[in-house]
């Protein structure tokens, strides 16, 4: 075999005969890293299941547990298990987000991540890939939980359903930029837990999720209001279930735009500050 | 600009200081092109760091880098187009196939989709992975993956391949089959190779080789050069009478003979020069003779105090490694 190797001719070393201008590679190198992630996410189905299993558990058994202590009053006019579906919607694409930023970690340490920082393409269309690719892989694991929707007695129609994706996919896009700003600050994949315990789960508990966002303790009401992730969740719980009071601060409504601005404004700061953070060389 | 006669690597008085330390302190050397350069050190001595710099993947603090041409500085883009990389860690995706790790290469070295197919096919046949090229990298065996890195790092026909560790942990067959393929490209294709490596047979394959201890080049020369000037050979004469022989070669060159099973035994300048010159006077029968040039590992020993084996890649290496890339945003 060695021999028919060496027999072989190479013209794959000769000169590329037109390669690519900057411009197109780049474009080309963002649906590369995107791609990449949706390949591998089907290529990991396990990752779906677990995806999927602690959204459901907290929907079927939390909900179901919690709905007779609560009443209809407490979760703001609907049981409160249609109250949480929306919450595990969001719960599902913020794990998910996180997690496939947290990926480039264990890039770095296991190799791919250094393929791509050698190569001539900018750092900013590795990041807004990785952005696009952990954005849309949350927003699959997000849609899988939508089946879920009758049997809570949530209805979707054709218009609240688009709406949905679309709040989906910007609160998707918004986390993971997030998500690859903790981990360029990350060392090690031992410092995994510690994003779970300090940043993922105070994200979610303080985000109106789980629980209403009326009515709360002066400190708790701030707290939630600064939460970023509150915005993408409170305009996903509205195009559900439009009966629901909507977000207040300080008595102000906020409309649906502006749950969409924030969360855009804070996607797109956090992916400024990714890239930034890319970017350099020591 | 880049003449057919420019040096594929240039580095000129480049230092790289991490806070007080220096891990690069004015290091100059040229690489000419279709070279196979060995790059030695000890662990620490600056080679992970020198090879990042001329990769881009770190700045130098003072001093200039040119690769193919082109300022490692100035020029970030034009000098990774112009390389090729293969690193002792595996730096593929495993849950990509083959055939898909090498379409992402392309396209994050621009080149075109419908150069791709036939760019890729006779390099996957070079490294003998044809059969396997839609298989998931994870089902590979550690040689078969690095297999793929050499086929992916020639894909965008590099100018210079930088070869850090190419065999580290490989079999010993699969080490000869990829020398192969290395030799092959070198005489097809003249591509110029930046090794590094801490197998003495694969250091004496090189054109030339340069020390670095300290984040200095403490020697740079060919191989024979190199263990030439380290001095004596060592010549073993088995003779009818050793005794006899030892107090011959004593009175008659004024040598230090030392008497071994093997024979006398007596360290000389140019070894085989002497021989013919012992045979004159030596009026002893004589069974054999064995002139042995200083190794390689000897001329790494003077120059540094450690073996080359010793200096094997261990933990410390790749935690360096993993430093580098983590450099990027401590900025």
């Amino acid at each position: 075999m060695a021999d028919a190797a060496l027999a072989t001719p190479l013209p794959a070393t000769a000169p590329i005969r037109r390669r690519e201008g900057a411009m197109v590679r780049n474009l080309r190198a963002v649906m590369m890293v995107w791609t990449r992630d949706l390949i591998r996410l089907k290529r990991t189905p396990t990752r779906i299941v677990t995806g999927v299993a602690q959204p459901l558990l907290f929907l079927f058994v939390l909900g179901a547990g919690l709905s007779h202590l609560i009443g209809k009053q407490g979760a703001g006019g609907v049981n409160y298990q249609q109250y949480l579906f929306p919450g595990i919607l969001a719960m599902s694409v913020l794990t998910s987000s996180l997690f496939s930023a947290i990926a480039i970690v264990w890039d770095r340490e296991f190799g791919f991540m250094r393929e791509m920082l050698v190569a001539p393409v900018s750092r900013s269309s590795l990041v807004f890939g990785k952005a696009l690719g952990g954005g849309s892989v949350a927003v699959v694991q997000g849609l899988i939980l939508v089946f879920a929707a009758p049997f809570v007695g949530v209805s979707l129609t054709v218009g609240s359903f688009f709406a949905m994706v679309g709040f989906l996919l910007l609160l998707a896009f918004a986390l993971t930029s997030f998500g690859i700003v903790v981990a360029s600050r990350m060392q090690r994949m031992e410092s995994f837990q510690m994003v779970m315990a300090l940043v993922l789960q105070p994200m979610i508990f303080l985000s109106g999720a789980i629980f209403p966002l009326a009515e709360l303790p002066p400190w708790l009401a701030v707290v939630t209001r600064l939460n970023p992730a509150t915005y993408g969740i409170d305009a996903i719980r509205r195009v559900l279930l439009p009966q629901i009071a909507p977000l207040t601060i300080f008595g102000w409504v906020v409309p649906l735009w502006a749950d969409a601005l924030i969360t855009l404004a804070f996607g797109t700061a956090m992916l400024t500050l990714a890239v930034r953070l890319f970017a350099k060389t020591e | 600009m880049p003449g057919a006669a420019a040096p594929a690597v240039e580095v000129d008085s480049l230092v790289k200081r991490f806070g007080d330390f220096a891990a690069v302190d004015d290091v100059s050397f040229e690489v000419q092109p279709g070279e196979l350069f060995g790059f030695l050190g000890p662990n620490g001595a600056g080679k992970t760091t020198t090879i990042s710099i001329l990769c881009t993947l770190l700045m130098p603090t003072t001093g200039v880098a040119r690769v193919a041409g082109h300022d490692v500085a100035l020029e970030q883009a034009a000098v990774r187009e112009s390389i090729g990389l293969v690193f002792q860690e595996v730096t593929l995706d495993d849950y990509l196939t083959g055939a898909e790790n090498l379409r992402f290469h392309a396209v994050l070295y621009g080149v075109p989709p419908s150069e791709v197919r036939e760019r890729a096919r006779p390099l996957l046949e070079m490294v003998g992975l044809s059969e396997r090229a839609d298989q998931q990298v994870r089902f590979y065996s550690g040689g078969m993956k690095r297999r793929l890195e050499i086929a992916r790092g020639l894909l965008h026909a590099p100018r210079v391949l930088f070869l850090d560790e190419p065999t580290i942990g490989l079999d010993p067959q699969t080490r000869l089959h990829i020398w192969n393929y290395v030799d092959s490209l070198r005489t097809r294709e003249s591509t110029t190779m930046f090794l590094t490596t801490h197998y003495m047979d694969e250091a004496e394959r090189c054109d030339r080789i340069a020390i670095i201890d300290q984040g200095r080049i403490v020697a740079i020369d060919t191989p024979d050069a190199l263990k030439a000037s380290i001095g004596k050979d060592t010549v073993t004469v088995s003779t009818a009478d050793d005794g006899a022989a030892r107090d011959a070669l004593a009175d008659g060159f004024g040598l230090e003979v030392e008497l071994t099973e093997d024979g006398a035994r007596f360290r000389v300048t140019d070894g085989e020069a002497f021989v013919p010159r012992m045979f004159e006077r030596l009026r002893i029968g004589v069974r054999s003779v064995n002139v042995r040039r200083p190794s390689l590992d000897d001329v790494f020993m003077e120059y540094t105090g450690h073996e080359l084996r010793d200096a094997d890649a261990g933990a410390g290496e790749q935690f360096r490694a993993n430093a580098m890339v983590r450099g990027f945003r401590r900025g």
